[in-house]
């Protein structure tokens, strides 16, 4: 199979390829004039007649129990419209429910909402105020008394499963493999994935390499806070306006934790500013839905501050992580050994699962075994974020891989392509691949210019990491309406955060061989289009794609079958070529055929689709590093990525993707951690503190796509949106080896963590004997 | 003061005369957005870290959520909303558009407003000016590559 390469990002051509008319091309976006002159309206932008603003206290303690909240101060306060606690929220016991992404106990979700009985985070909502204004329901909040009675906080995977770790969760018993354990205890679920034989594979080999690693927490840190306006009307009918990856999960979050059907419940998505994962989850919606109702049927609107989305809301786990790899003569991989404990926050569910899948999926390895468990500690609810899980292990996995390939004296491009995964290899958990496109990303990299060309200099270094994600394709909805005109209003549910109205409008254009311009998408409520699951997994330009496909198949089928009728002709014998329908004699443009065969009778279409056979993404990157001597500082003097994307629909939202998530991914390598105190209070809640990377800290960041059609879609889309960040910590820790002889063996790898392993290398050095010397 | 009491303050605000009521309390930031309902500036962290808030006070940049909004009284506003002139994108606009240089675009008025500053006073910035003097705005999204090539394109197109 042929893949395509597009070097280089400064490619603005408005030519498709491979005899594609519109994909391929770099159209400016629907939404994208309103966006550059801010009239784009976001979820803090909602404003509506009697419009009131919520404001939530927060628990200052990182484990308490709450003994009793007194509301009344604030209630007394003038410009109070009504506080609403946990005793207001209906789930107050257990109890399981599918939500679509596997059981989980609404009683956490609710809790989490509004803290019942315990506190357990620093920054756990705990009651919400309404107010006549933000600045009102600020000071109400704060008069609101709450009687704590602090706790020990469990802060790591070390504290948590200590001996005589204090507990979290009363009620929570070990879930190890389907086997519910009988004693208290912080660790939700153990499983274990195997093959072949782990032990001979180790015994066979020439050399191992068996390192453990440490990861912290971090944010996905878009800049939109959390914001949400209810609406409780007085018939009954609730709605929702908020910034959110998926209308209908916000849905059925706060259907379930209110304990309202559907019906009464509609979802309107503003637009999105940032999600990464991390705008699955509800926060404040609900609240400002209680508050709503509370106030006499007034509109809420809570808008979240910088300082509680950090503490409150995201975060994906810090984790502990041994990997251990032995290797041949050959340099073939004999055996692998990943132990993954990751952190789930205050109730269970870490991103365990998904790393395990990822850990050593790049690899073909006949023995091996990855452990996963998953662990809660006083820290935030985790959330997903871009390839969950993915760049903790990949970190690890990959520093161990540099490891083996560096003593083998081999290439570490080559020794990934001798052990590269390829079609019909299996993943960790099983899985066996289709056709994928690993090895062709490490080839990418091997033959780019970038890692040819050499690197000199002081404290410099160059490193490369692979990383795989599993991707999805979930559930869309979408309708078509055709216009006189000939224009198409397409109406999807998926909220669009980096284009995708653009890539499935281009879809639905190329499909009915009409101009891009021709098709005007619009991201619709949770009233208007049947259920769509949310914009993440890399899915929504695949799936939803998927379905605008569909819909220009649909719409042209309709078309011929009623110029047939009226050129009275067979429908088979109506032909569409080159945007004109014809038969015998007959032709027609297609704008005036979308009039035409609309005299009698409106013409719509819709679609909705559950792709099972999604496509597998896998990257390779490069990175040169320098680093300060005298202050741990890493400077990125260079970064190319090569991914598989399958086929590129829009390549400028392509690229888009990969530099952004290659963005976070330095972010997440070298500066970016949670920093609590001994109390477990939350340091760094701000964004100066919590540091995220800037223009300045970047190089131009680029991108090799690779193009190995995906065989299941009809233009051969792969997600692209998350793999790019699995690889970049691993890349950055093998280059900085490179620079410093160091191997950091925990993330961030930030200014003061590298000195101090500097320096602990420079005292063992000077203490080694010096050859010949007694 | 009654920090609740309202006060009328007088500005300049994108070339056009305006009065508007605050209380002394409120920031710049939230006076555009919810006493003007210029929603065009937004807030990404209310502390300055951002740039997301960014407007021109008498041409200079500032954020917006670290200016009191009596504070503006006699002064000239700029904000996003008054970027484009007589309905045509400013230059800016329309390469971030052509770039692809916004994906969620939350931040994006912030930049824009930043850059325009930045052109104002240095029409033909080096990479390096321009990462330097965006480093006051957060972007999540695109890791500025796309970012910092809009705005060199429009430094070339001028020069």
């Amino acid at each position: 199979m042929a893949s395509t390469k597009q070097n280089g990002t400064a490619n603005l051509a408005a030519n498709g390829q491979n005899g594609y008319k519109v994909i391929g091309t770099r159209p400016v976006r629907p939404d994208g004039v309103d966006k550059v002159t801010g009239r784009a309206v976001y979820a803090a932008d909602v404003q509506m007649t009697g419009l009131l603003h919520g404001h939530v206290l927060r628990s200052p303690h990182a484990h308490a129990r709450i003994r009793s909240i007194d509301t009344s101060k604030a209630e007394a306060l003038p410009g109070v419209r009504a506080v609403v606690t946990a005793a207001d929220l209906p789930v107050a016991e257990d109890k399981i429910e599918d939500l679509g992404e596997g059981a989980i106990n609404l009683k956490y979700l609710s809790d989490n909402i509004l803290a019942h009985e315990k506190a357990l985070y620093h920054g756990h909502a705990v009651a919400g105020v309404a107010a006549v204004n933000p600045h009102i329901a600020e000071e109400a909040a704060a008069l609101i008394e709450v009687d704590y009675e602090p706790l020990p906080p469990v802060m790591t995977v070390d504290d948590a499963l200590a001996d005589d770790a204090p507990i979290l969760l009363e009620t929570l018993r070990t879930d190890s493999m389907g086997e519910i354990g009988s004693e208290q205890t912080n660790l939700a679920s153990f499983f274990r994935h195997q093959r072949g034989d782990l032990e001979a594979g180790f015994a066979d080999a020439e050399l191992v390499v068996d390192r453990t690693f440490r990861t912290e927490t971090v944010h996905q840190g878009y800049i939109e806070p959390h914001a949400a306006t209810a609406m409780y009307s007085a018939d009954g009918q609730i709605t929702i306006w908020t910034s959110t990856q998926g209308s209908f999960a916000v849905r059925g979050q706060v259907c379930e934790i209110l304990q309202i059907p559907v019906s009464r419940l509609k979802v309107v998505p503003t637009e999105i500013g940032g999600g990464f994962g991390g705008k699955i989850n509800v926060y404040v919606e609900p609240v400002a839905v209680l508050l709503s109702q509370k106030a006499g049927h007034e509109p809420v609107k809570i808008v979240m501050s910088r300082a509680d989305v950090l503490a409150a809301t995201g975060p994906t786990s810090g984790s502990n992580i041994r990997v251990k790899i032995g290797v041949d003569s050959n340099g073939k991989i004999s055996a692998a050994l990943a132990e993954l404990y990751y952190e789930a926050g205050a109730y269970p569910g870490s991103p365990v699962g998904a790393a395990a899948n990822v850990s050593l999926a790049p690899y073909a390895i006949d023995n091996l075994q990855v452990d996963g468990y998953d662990i809660i500690v006083n820290r935030p609810r985790s959330a997903a974020y871009r390839a969950p899980g993915g760049t903790n292990v990949a970190f690890a996995v990959e520093s161990v891989v540099d490891e083996l390939a560096e003593e083998l004296g081999m290439d570490p491009a080559e020794f990934r392509i001798l052990n590269g995964a390829k079609e019909n290899d299996r993943r960790p958990d099983g899985v066996q691949y289709a056709r994928i496109g690993q090895i062709e990303t490490v080839e990418a990299i091997k033959d780019s210019e970038h890692y040819q060309s050499p690197l000199e200099g002081n404290y410099r270094g160059r490193g490369i990491a692979s990383g795989y994600w599993n991707n999805w394709g979930g559930q869309s909805s979408a309708t078509a309406v055709l216009n006189p005109d000939g224009t198409v209003n397409l109406n999807e549910a998926s909220t669009d955060i980096g284009g995708t109205r653009a890539s499935i409008a281009m879809q639905l254009a190329e499909a009915m061989d009409i101009d891009y311009e021709q098709v005007k998408a619009r991201v619709v409520d949770t009233d208007t289009v049947s259920y769509n699951d949310v914009t993440g997994g890399s899915r929504t330009t695949f799936a939803t794609g998927l379905a605008a496909y569909n819909l220009g198949q649909q719409l042209k089928k309709e078309m011929k079958r009623r110029l047939a009728e009226h050129w009275d002709v067979e429908p088979s014998a109506v032909s569409y070529e080159d945007g004109e329908f014809s038969a015998g004699d007959e032709s027609l443009p297609f704008v005036e055929a979308a009039g035409l065969v609309q005299r009698e009778e409106p013409l719509m279409a819709s679609s909705t689709v559950h792709p099972q056979d999604f496509g597998p993404g896998f990257s390779t990157q490069c990175v040169d590093v320098e680093v300060d001597p005298e202050t741990g500082k890493i400077t990125i003097l260079r970064y190319t990525i090569a991914q598989d994307v399958g086929k590129a629909i829009h390549p400028s939202y392509v690229e888009g993707q990969m530099q952004g998530g290659v963005a976070q991914g330095i972010g997440w390598a070298i500066n970016e951690e949670y920093i609590y105190d001994d109390e477990g209070h939350l340091l760094n809640a701000s964004l100066l503190d919590y540091r995220m990377p800037t223009a300045l800290d970047l190089p131009m960041i680029e991108t090799i796509m690779v193009e190995v059609p995906h065989p299941a879609h009809p233009y051969g889309v792969r997600g692209v949106g998350e793999v790019n960040i699995v690889p970049p910590a691993g890349a950055v820790a093998n280059a900085v080896y490179q620079a410093t002889g160091v191997r950091m063996d925990k993330l961030p790898i930030s200014p003061a963590n590298l000195l101090e392993a500097m320096w602990a290398k420079q005292a063992e050095d000077a203490a080694e004997p010096v050859p010949g010397d007694d | 003061m009654d920090m609740a009491k309202k006060i009328a303050v007088t500005t300049t605000l994108n070339g056009e005369e305006s009065i508007f009521l605050c209380e002394p309390r409120q920031t710049l930031l939230e006076a555009l957005r919810d006493n003007l309902g210029l929603i065009g500036s937004k807030e990404g962290c209310g502390n300055g870290n951002c740039g997301a808030c960014n407007v021109l006070l008498d041409g200079v940049l500032v954020n917006s959520c670290l200016v009191l909004a009596p504070e503006v009284e006699g002064r000239d506003v700029v904000t996003i909303e008054g970027i484009a002139e007589d309905g045509e994108l400013h230059p800016l606009q329309q390469k971030f558009l052509e770039h692809a240089s916004l994906q969620c675009g939350i931040c994006t008025p912030g930049f824009i407003v930043s850059a325009k500053a930045l052109l104002d006073d240095n029409p033909a910035p080096s990479e390096h000016d321009v990462r330097l003097w965006l480093a006051g705005n957060l972007c999540r999204c695109t890791g500025y590559d796309k970012i910092v090539r809009a705005v060199l394109d429009v430094a070339e197109s001028d020069s």
